[in-house]
């Protein structure tokens, strides 16, 4: 215990959480509030620290996409081998020669192994240490395991250099890695959001970094939407007089109109889960209407919904593409609704309270097919909302300022989502397991957010 | 004696008369001058046939600068009526929130625009419905849409064929006020109208 205090001096554990206890405060009828917090139950995870090796950005990447990706309590150690490693007792090498640069194994986990400070590390609560270190032109992350004392996983990657396009992406990668090595569950670290900002399209990693314009036009673009295989996405732009879809490749940039558009206003597309079928609102005379189109065969133009006097749009499938979360003005003010992904079958979705809940917007399906997130008028403004879908009951995840277009992290458990909470609006992240809430771009004007999918290693540059 | 004064007085008579048919036949002697007469009379014909020329050319430069005149001053007051016409065809309507319903204090100006539209059968518009920020942004291209449509709906009720009205919505990205307040909400609930084709010299109704 007292060894424990004084180590707790030398450290500092970051970050200091911010729960949202105001998020959690506010009632409203008939709708269960807030987020499941569960304290303790992650697990602490040591971030060792390396003088030296040229990795510094690398490890301080990794530890902030562990930290974001909210399974663990991230400790950092303020760095020198002193606190790394054991007592001299535990091992015969000086600290001196265990420099990463002079790692003489090609083996980068043999070497420190036996040496770790695990009983330090365990009475801080850690269960898990993760070493990045260099071993020639390969980076290897090292996961050890306090309570066995031993290595769990050793990854080895060859990064791209530092300023090299992929080379976040590459050290995104290699935190999910980390990650899944220590709970056996996939990361989304290595994962991206695009948005709209002043009518044009941008993308940006999900820890805030590399923002890139991603618009080829000047014309006012809206909606943008992944394909399930994070290689392409759709949105729509105003044109004429008219809302165009437009499909276009991350990679190249280059971008085809979808037929059939043009010849009215077309918006809020939704890819299908194999990437076959894009589902989208489409405005005419009659009103707003669902219409899906084949998008690898460029044909089959089929009519989901028939308004008369409602409006259908913003469709979102569910992930094994056999319904369809959309919103609906049937009931008067615009709801949840549900359906088969054919059309047939349409139902209320989210419940509401006929008279007394506000419009529902925005609908988007977790990748779990668990959830349906959303956001409600509450008051006069706009919080997000979830509802369960085995169960059809809602829960209010915000209620401070106004809360809009929730996105799903492909962990089902991270919303991206737009607020004004800080005073304008701005995209935020919100973990609903420990209701942390942190922004991801401090940039006013940003909002209609989309999530990726998880970002497998870029193709290569030649279709 | 009295007989004697007759004669005499018929003698005189007959002299007078005489006299008179005699003084009534003065052709033969004009004819008698023939070469200097002719050119005489041509001269003067010359000179009159350049007179009135000369006035036909001024009457018809006058005729076409009234002509250029009346014509300058009808295009000018003419262009003066099409501007106001195309200010009252522009005039934006307002909807309250949320709803798409044309306002009873907006029919005014659509049965202008139905007036403007009759006495312009070439004129063609695009209704453009907008929305406030407080909605949800892609709902509101919905909504934008319900307003272009109700807008169009009046127009063709009361007589406007359809094919000369286009809708469209921009939901809430074109705001006409900046500003987070009602006063900037009320005004870009709205819908725009602005002329597609047909819209040079508008005819007042």
């Amino acid at each position: 215990m007292m060894e424990c205090v004084l180590a707790m001096g030398f450290l500092s554990i970051v970050p200091s959480f911010h729960l949202s206890a105001q998020d959690t405060t506010a009632i409203d009828r008939g709708v269960r509030i807030g987020i499941i917090y569960r304290p303790g139950v992650r697990p602490g995870l040591v971030m060792l620290p390396r003088m030296g090796g040229g990795l510094d950005s690398v490890r301080a990447m990794v530890a902030r996409d562990l930290d974001y990706s909210d399974r663990f309590e991230v400790i950092t150690l303020p760095g020198g081998d002193s606190i790394r490693l054991a007592s001299p007792s535990s091992g015969t090498k000086g600290t001196g020669t265990r420099r990463p640069g002079s790692a003489t194994a090609p083996n980068g986990a043999a070497q420190s192994s036996p040496s770790l400070n695990y009983p330090l590390y365990q009475a801080l609560g850690a269960d898990f240490a993760l070493d990045v270190t260099a071993a020639g032109d390969t980076t290897v992350a090292t996961l050890h395991d306090i309570a066995a004392a031993g290595i769990r996983r050793a990854v080895r990657v060859r990064l791209p250099r530092a300023g090299d396009p992929d080379f976040r992406q590459a050290v995104h990668r290699l935190a999910d890695q980390a990650l899944q090595a220590a709970i056996g569950t996939p990361g989304i670290a290595a994962t991206r959001v695009l948005f709209v900002k002043e009518g044009k399209v941008y993308q940006i990693d999900q820890d805030g970094a590399d923002q890139k314009l991603v618009s080829s036009t000047d014309r006012q673009a809206m909606s943008p939407a992944w394909g399930a295989d994070g290689r392409h996405f759709a949105y729509m732009e105003f044109q004429a007089g008219k809302g165009w879809l437009y499909l276009q490749e991350m990679a190249s940039g280059k971008r085809t109109a979808v037929s059939t558009t043009g010849s009215a206003l077309d918006f809020t597309p939704a890819f299908s889960p194999d990437g076959q079928t894009l589902a989208f609102s489409r405005a005419t005379e009659e009103g707003t209407d669902l219409y899906t189109i084949n998008i690898k065969n460029n044909c089959c133009l089929r009519r989901l919904t028939v308004g008369r006097f409602s409006d259908n749009l913003s469709p979102t499938f569910s992930p094994d593409g056999q319904r369809m979360a959309f919103v609906s003005t049937r009931p008067g003010l615009p709801q949840i609704y549900v359906m088969a992904a054919d059309g047939t079958d349409q139902q209320l979705f989210a419940p509401f309270d006929y008279g007394v809940t506000g419009s529902s917007n925005a609908p988007e399906w977790s990748p779990d097919g668990q959830s349906v997130a959303f956001h409600r008028d509450v008051a006069g403004t706009l919080q997000v909302f979830v509802l369960d879908v085995r169960t059809r009951t809602v829960r209010q995840l915000t209620s401070v300022g106004r809360n809009e277009d929730p996105t799903w992290a492909p962990d089902s458990r991270h919303l991206a989502f737009v607020s004004d909470r800080s005073g304008y609006r701005q995209l935020w992240i919100i973990d609903l397991d420990t209701g942390r809430i942190r922004p991801l771009l401090q940039q006013s004007g940003a909002r209609l957010p989309a999530w990726s999918p998880r970002l497998s290693e870029a193709p290569s540059t030649t279709p | 004696m009295k007989s004697v004064s007759l004669l005499l007085a018929l003698g005189l008579g007959a002299a007078v008369i005489a006299a008179a048919s005699c003084g009534g036949n003065p052709a033969p002697q004009n004819t008698t001058p023939a070469v200097d007469t002719a050119a005489e009379n041509q001269r003067m014909r010359d000179s009159i046939a350049a007179a009135q020329a000369d006035a036909e050319r001024q009457a018809a430069a006058e005729r076409d600068r009234i002509a250029r005149q009346r014509e300058a001053d009808s295009i000018a007051a003419l262009s003066r009526s099409s501007e106001e016409v195309r200010n009252t065809l522009a005039a934006v309507i307002h909807f309250d929130l949320d709803k798409s319903n044309v306002r009873s204090d907006d029919m005014g100006a659509l049965d202008q625009k139905v007036a403007i539209l009759q006495a312009n059968p070439a004129l063609r518009i695009r209704v453009g419905g907008h929305c406030d920020e407080r909605g949800s942004d892609e709902y509101n291209l919905a909504l934008g849409n319900r307003r272009a449509q109700a807008a169009k709906q009046y127009l063709v009720s009361h007589g406007i064929d359809a094919s000369r009205i286009e809708t469209q919505s921009w939901g809430e990205e074109r705001p006409a006020v900046d500003g987070h307040d009602e006063s900037a909400w009320s005004q870009n609930r709205r819908d725009e109208f602005e002329v597609i084709s047909g819209g040079d010299n508008l005819r007042r109704p």
